[in-house]
């Protein structure tokens, strides 16, 4: 069995001249392949995003600075929350279901493998069409050329008397395009779980990282779909002359509100629950023990989707709605606490009385769990209405929701490239840089985003491209960037280790970690195929029922 | 690199799993269902708000009889696929082609209502927020009919050619599930414009 696996596998990658390679590559309908792809492209637009935020804090580093002009901040500002959410996370995030679900749950490929190229590149063409508008905007005929209206663009910022030129179409079309890609994935994570699990994996022996993704592809359907429908209705405004969010002719701004955050908050829970897929998975193995109430884990996951979906008018407190819509959004929000609550109990839980490794992907995982109990914290501040009605829009916002992306999500995707890369590549990542990366970036970011909190309590809104000295805010602003230069250099030595490791890094074998899922039962990269047979499961951790026959999960489960 | 031969303690049960196209299919009519729910909740936000005329009581006609052709449709496409599973071909290609009738039909009736609202009432997308709510919902519902037309037809050419078998019931069963939610989009669409919006 092995050895023709072998020999298959030399067949394929021997005698290739780079085109051919590369031709591979673009044609390729393999979804490890695909998930690579993704999280490439990922990765080189967190650069680009990142070094637009760091225009930014340039800008705001001291009072009245002139780095650049207000126009360019609103379209510095505007691309980086726009790359950083569409064309950053969901890709990264997409890209590791890709790679993992089909993996962990003993099938050969996803589902469809045609439509998961098809969304990769629908996804691709939306980045490339986003970041054309610096091109193709009529920047030139003093329009403006990128995007300037915020990544929410309230109307009517987004309408044609306001945006002329190219700009906002290029938002829209590119937001429209990779959403129809990320409802594609979603189809096709869900047909995969359902449809392709390894005889014996029912749903309640699917590792947690798989029934999370299963819960995020349910919600894109509901969630994104809604940011599809009001971007059409702005192109039938900017192209039709249709009136959905024109107030001169009787439409509503509000309405505009309502649905982009009836997609954009559960977004952002979109981009949690597969964060909490890696803690679910990274915790238990560097604190060897299962994980700690598996189903009490999935059904906080569920209860999470269901809640989420009827929180989104938190974002809109200051709209002036009436109190007792005020009230239903200021419960529903801190009720995701719960659930929420919950898991961080259960991760807890599960390191309670471990062995526990340090190793990298254990230090972020570690991180991730005190920033995101910060983060959720001040989430509950702002659930609440009047609190919101002092301090939205305000730099405390800003400094929330970095904690929750940056110190959550971000920390949560480091943890998962250390714990992943060995299987992606066969070479582990340095554990000496990796260290580096942690502590730098560590520092990096509470220097930011910590201090962040305070000029916004001090009364420094968002979104203002300078301000006047002597109101407090100097010292603390420059220190926030002084924090985003750490957090740059950090990100540089990540990705040395990443280009160093893939060269030099020692050489992983099919299990580094002694984990138990069955990605880690083949080899590191595995063949194209997976499995050279279709495993069978007895229990959640099959690896550990394999390595100890004597005393399997399959006996207690 | 060997596969996993874990001894298992109970006896292996017949592994079944869903059809992956009817799973895939029912997820696509969710995240297609979430779109139409913003159009509809737009169109009831709007209704009775248009600065202008016309309003939707002076101008339009409820489609009865198109109606009655497309929701029969649904009819048709699903005994076409039973008969296709018990491998009647012949009946199967009748109803078939039957249903594409009808869903052409029904198509024609938006696109001579469209015409009237034009040319006889001067209601276009941009005349006011009736127009732009009306035209965007019933267009969206007339591209997705569109879709499904396009698709009947590729099966029937196919079936004509005489390659759609008795093996294929499956994949046509996906496709009658995405024609049955074209016609319960209709049926709400109908509600509110028609009764709830007049």
């Amino acid at each position: 069995m092995s050895t023709s696996a072998i020999a298959i596998e030399n067949l394929q990658t021997t005698g290739r001249t780079w085109t051919q390679t590369l031709h591979e590559w673009v044609t390729t309908v393999d979804h490890k392949r695909l998930g690579i792809l993704y999280i490439l492209y990922a990765l080189s637009y967190l650069v680009i995003a990142g070094v637009e935020a760091l225009i930014m804090r340039i800008q705001l580093m001291h009072s009245h600075n002139t780095f650049v002009s207000p126009q360019v901040f609103n379209r510095m500002f505007t691309m980086h929350g726009t790359t950083m959410i569409f064309f950053v996370a969901m890709p990264v995030l997409f890209g590791f279901a890709n790679y993992l679900v089909p993996l962990m749950i003993g099938a050969r490929d996803m589902a469809f493998p045609r439509l998961n190229a098809f969304s990769f590149w629908l996804t691709a063409l939306g980045g490339l069409l986003l970041y054309f508008s610096f091109l193709g905007g009529s920047g030139l005929y003093g329009a403006g050329n990128a995007p300037d209206a915020g990544w929410w663009a309230y109307a009517p910022l987004p309408a044609k008397a306001f945006s002329p030129g190219h700009s906002s179409d290029y938002w829209t079309i590119a937001l429209l395009v990779s959403g129809f890609g990320s409802i594609g994935t979603a189809i096709n994570i869900l047909a995969t779980v359902l449809c392709m699990r390894c005889p014996g994996m029912h749903l309640g022996r699917m590792p947690l990282l798989v029934w999370l993704n299963l819960v995020m592809s349910g919600m894109i359907l509901i969630a994104v779909t809604p940011l599809s429908a009001a971007q059409i209705m702005l192109l039938v405004d900017r192209y039709l002359g249709g009136h959905f969010f024109d107030t001169q002719a009787g439409g509503s701004a509000t309405l505009w509100m309502h649905f982009f955050w009836i997609f954009g908050h559960p977004e952002v829970y979109i981009l949690i629950l597969p964060s909490f897929a890696f803690i679910s998975e990274i915790v238990p193995v560097f604190s060897r023990k299962p994980i700690f109430g598996y189903p009490v884990m999935v059904a906080a996951t569920v209860f999470i989707g269901f809640v989420s979906m009827s929180v989104w008018a938190h974002h809109m407190f200051t709209v002036g709605m009436n109190s007792y819509a005020n009230s239903f959004f200021t419960i529903t929000s801190m009720a995701v606490g719960i659930p929420t609550g919950i898991k961080i109990f259960n991760w807890l839980g599960t390191m309670w009385g471990g062995r526990i490794q340090f190793k990298t992907p254990m230090l972020f995982a570690i991180g991730f769990l005190f920033q995101f109990l910060i983060a959720g914290l001040t989430g509950i501040m702002l659930a609440s209405s009047p609190f919101d009605w002092q301090l939205s829009l305000s730099y405390f916002v800003v400094a929330h929701f970095h904690y929750v992306i940056v110190g959550g999500i971000l920390f949560a995707l480091f943890a998962a490239f250390y714990y992943w890369y060995p299987k992606m590549t066969g070479r582990l990542l340095s554990e000496r840089l990796g260290k580096w990366h942690f502590w730098l970036f560590v520092i990096g970011f509470h220097l930011t985003f910590d201090v962040m909190h305070i000029p916004g309590i001090l009364g420094m809104p968002r979104r203002i491209y300078t301000y006047e000295p002597g109101r407090g805010w100097d010292t603390l602003n420059l220190i926030v960037t002084i924090g985003t230069f750490i957090q740059a250099v950090a990100i540089l030595v990540f990705v040395w280790n990443l280009v160093v490791s893939y060269c030099k890094g020692a050489k992983a074998g099919n299990d580094p970690w002694d984990a138990w899922t069955l990605e880690w039962s083949v080899t590191s990269p595995p063949p194209a195929y997976n499995f050279a047979s279709i495993p069978i499961v007895a229990s959640r951790r099959p690896l550990w029922d394999q390595k100890h026959p004597e005393d399997p999960d399959s006996r207690y489960e | 690199m060997s596969a996993l031969t874990i001894p298992i303690p109970e006896l292996p049960r017949p592994w079944n799993l869903p059809n992956r196209g009817k799973v895939a299919m029912a997820a696509l009519i969710v995240a297609e269902s979430a779109i139409f729910t913003i159009f509809v909740v737009a169109y009831l936000y709007y209704v009775g708000k248009s600065l202008s005329g016309p309003t939707p009581r002076e101008v339009l006609e409820t489609p009865v009889f198109y109606t009655i052709c497309l929701l029969s449709s649904s009819l048709t496409v699903h005994l076409a696929a039973k008969y296709l599973e018990r491998g009647r071909r012949s009946a199967f290609l009748a109803l078939w082609f039957l249903t594409f009738v009808l869903g052409g039909l029904f198509l024609f009736g938006t696109g001579q209502e469209w015409h009237r609202l034009i040319y006889e009432h001067g209601l276009t997308i941009s005349t006011n927020l009736f127009g732009t709510t009306y035209y965007s919902m019933v267009g969206l519902h007339a591209f997705h009919l569109t879709a499904g037309l396009v698709m009947l037809g590729t099966v029937l050419i196919f079936g004509l050619s005489g390659r759609v078998g008795q093996d294929q019931s499956a994949r046509v069963g996906v496709l009658g599930m995405y024609w049955h939610f074209v016609d319960a989009v209709w049926v709400v669409v109908f509600t509110v414009v028609y009764i709830l919006g007049r």
